[in-house]
């Protein structure tokens, strides 16, 4: 464990029934990072973050938050405080009584509590709300109130259970930058949960990509994005198109496969599960696939496609296509080097082999 | 074509609620309150001239005392009820959603027999020779049966028989609607159990406790059979009072004067409630 880990877990295990909702995992989250778990519904991150809390225990393994064991310790004694999905912000109370709700519980007295409250509204850039209703303030002020209530008690660990679910689109990407600046201002090690994987990119320094209790893998967000470890991760994390074909070969790390429609094609060797004759999966991005006329860069791999239809979406443009029955979707960039595509009509995609990952289709 | 059809029925349900409310309701009332400012007459009950003389024999200390016993009696039958319907509505809200149905229609089960049956049959287990007494004897907890009919016990016993679902069905509302989520909030910000319940569950509980003291001290001051059968010449309820005047002292000026009273309470409290529920019920997430 690292002197500076503000949380360490080791094989924790929490069991219901039969099933393991949480698997084995293993964490280690230097202090002051943000660290976002994310996966599916039902994989096991909220049971996780119960854990972390202090509100479920663990069958097996351990807690430490700064070196300190707190498996037994319940959830008042924790530094570690919660936002929780829904806020739960007190409607009984002001805005400043919630902020100051923590501070009171440690018998912090009036004057010290008033200063803490408006220093810390202050912060998140919500000053003279302290005697307002929260039911009075927008979607996005209350997200603020809920994270300044945990702030102000200097939590060593901070989580947050998907708190963005609630707001919509335009102020959800609003608040993913501001929670990113408010981590960075605090120096707070947060550790977000969430399924929406542009949330967890966007804001963390390191994801942990979870499916079915255990971790796929942990990485800062761009290495998982350009090396995904799974065929999960690969489809779970961004956009991607997968083709399914016949393992061939494997050199130099490149590993080749003839699709269904007899072409061959290459990527990079992602598992170490693939042997010839065996299926095999290639992944490969929409931004990664070129359209190409006749004039093809040397060593790029190509495949024939149908054009089903255009999706116009300014800089996400793309088109579907399809490829042995299944579709692909490939980038139309829109500086007018992209031509225009009617349905039904044929079309070469191309890559570079270095940028698409092979699994062997029998990959965990 | 539809709003054709709809029309007459809409027309139709309009008429009888109004004229439910009017002939029912209205009248009635204003029949009270002309009736509480005319003078006793001993041949046809009332006669003019108009005065307030009923409303200031509510004065008279003796049924100021009456009033007030009365309202002693209901009290304590609320706050029993409310000691028992709390941790009984907290629970219920707790229990699985197949036996909280069956606990709920178990509460509501005596409604289906008359509470005037229901009352004589607390009699005779309060009664000196009745279930209780002879139980309590049996297993010798006492040697002579104990004096509980015809006391002041007795009447709050019955009060509470009879009006204990009407604290435990809005308190099981609020506990219902009661979100985990704080409660964990409450946990995870530094608080115990006892800090959590006195200062997130009770505020939030509230609207709960005060609809359910509603709903139980206002009957408790009316239930005139209750002490006619229970509770014995001392332990009068502000609706024995009214009875009397009507039915036994001819007096109906007096009678409806303190019915009168009585309703403007209730009136004043329910105002008072929807005043406090603006304030605290209405919570938006």
């Amino acid at each position: 464990m690292g002197m500076d880990s503000d949380l360490f877990c080791e094989k924790l295990v929490r069991r219901f029934g039969s099933n393991a909702a949480v698997d084995h995992v293993s964490l280690d989250v230097p202090a002051g990072t943000f660290f976002s778990i994310l996966g599916p519904s039902g994989c096991g991150k909220t049971t996780l973050l119960r854990l972390l809390a202090g509100f479920d225990k663990p069958d097996e393994g351990d807690i430490h938050i700064r070196g300190q064991r707190m498996n037994d310790v319940p959830p008042n004694r924790r530094p570690v405080n919660m936002v929780f999905q829904h806020l739960a912000l007190f409607p009984t109370m002001t805005v400043g009584d919630n902020i100051g709700y923590g501070l009171k519980r440690r018998k912090m007295p009036l004057a010290e509590r008033r200063k803490r409250i408006a220093r810390v509204l202050e912060q998140v850039g919500l000053p003279d709300l302290e005697y307002r209703d929260p039911q009075e303030l927008s979607g996005g002020q209350r997200q603020r109130v809920a994270l300044a209530r945990c702030l102000v008690l200097e939590p060593t660990l901070l989580l947050l259970d998907e708190p963005l679910g609630a707001l919509d689109l335009k102020l959800r990407e609003q608040m993913k930058v501001e929670l990113k600046h408010l981590q960075k201002q605090f120096g707070t090690t947060f550790v977000y949960i969430t399924h929406d994987q542009s949330e967890a990119m966007v804001m963390s320094d390191q994801v942990a990509v979870m499916r079915d209790g255990r971790f796929d893998q942990v990485a800062p967000p761009e290495e998982l994005y350009r090396e995904p470890v799974t065929p999960f991760v690969a489809g779970f994390v961004g956009d991607n198109n997968r083709l399914s074909g016949e393992l061939v070969s494997v050199r130099d790390n490149l590993a080749e496969i003839r699709l269904d429609d007899g072409v061959l094609v290459q990527g990079r060797v992602a598992s170490d599960n693939l042997r010839a004759g065996h299926r095999a999966e290639l992944y490969i991005r929409p931004e990664s696939l070129v359209l190409s006329g006749d004039a093809l860069s040397s060593g790029f791999s190509s495949m024939q496609a149908k054009v089903r239809t255009t999706l116009f979406d300014g800089a996400n443009s793309r088109v579907e296509a399809e490829n042995c029955g299944q579709p692909v979707y490939a980038r139309l960039p829109q500086d007018g080097s992209a031509p225009r595509l009617s349905a039904d009509s044929s079309i070469r995609l191309a890559w570079n082999p270095a940028l698409a990952r092979v699994f062997g289709a029998d990959s965990p | 074509m539809h709003s054709v059809m709809q029309q007459p029925f809409k027309t139709a349900v309009l008429i009888l609620v109004w004229g439910w409310l009017l002939f029912l309701v209205l009248a009635p009332n204003l029949l009270v309150v002309g009736a509480s400012v005319m003078t006793r007459d001993p041949v046809s009950f009332l006669s003019l001239p108009l005065n307030l003389d009923a409303y200031r024999q509510l004065f008279d200390p003796l049924y100021l005392e009456v009033f007030l016993h009365s309202l002693y009696m209901a009290a304590m039958t609320t706050l029993v009820c409310l000691l028992i319907g709390y941790p009984f509505a907290w629970a219920l809200s707790k229990v699985g959603k197949q036996r909280q149905l069956i606990l709920i229609f178990l509460l509501i089960v005596p409604f289906w027999t008359n509470s005037l049956v229901r009352t004589y049959a607390l009699k005779l287990i309060l009664a000196t020779n009745g279930l209780l007494n002879s139980a309590l004897m049996s297993i010798g907890l006492i040697d002579e049966p104990l004096q509980l009919l015809y006391t002041e016990g007795a009447v709050i016993i019955g009060l509470v028989y009879l009006l204990l679902p009407f604290m435990i069905l809005p308190l099981y509302s609020v506990f219902e609607d009661l979100k985990q989520e704080l409660l964990l909030a409450s946990h995870d910000l530094g608080a115990g159990r006892l800090s959590t319940f006195i200062h997130v569950i009770v505020p939030l509980t509230l609207p709960g406790v005060l609809a359910g003291v509603m709903l139980v001290l206002l009957p408790a001051m009316g239930l005139f059979f209750v002490p006619d059968i229970l509770g014995g010449s001392r332990n009068l309820l502000v609706g024995n009072v009214i009875k009397n005047q009507f039915l036994d002292a001819r007096n109906w000026p007096f009678g409806a004067a303190a019915s009168i009273v009585l309703t403007v309470t209730m009136a004043f409290l329910m105002f008072a409630h929807r005043l406090s529920k603006r304030r605290i019920g209405e919570e938006g997430a």
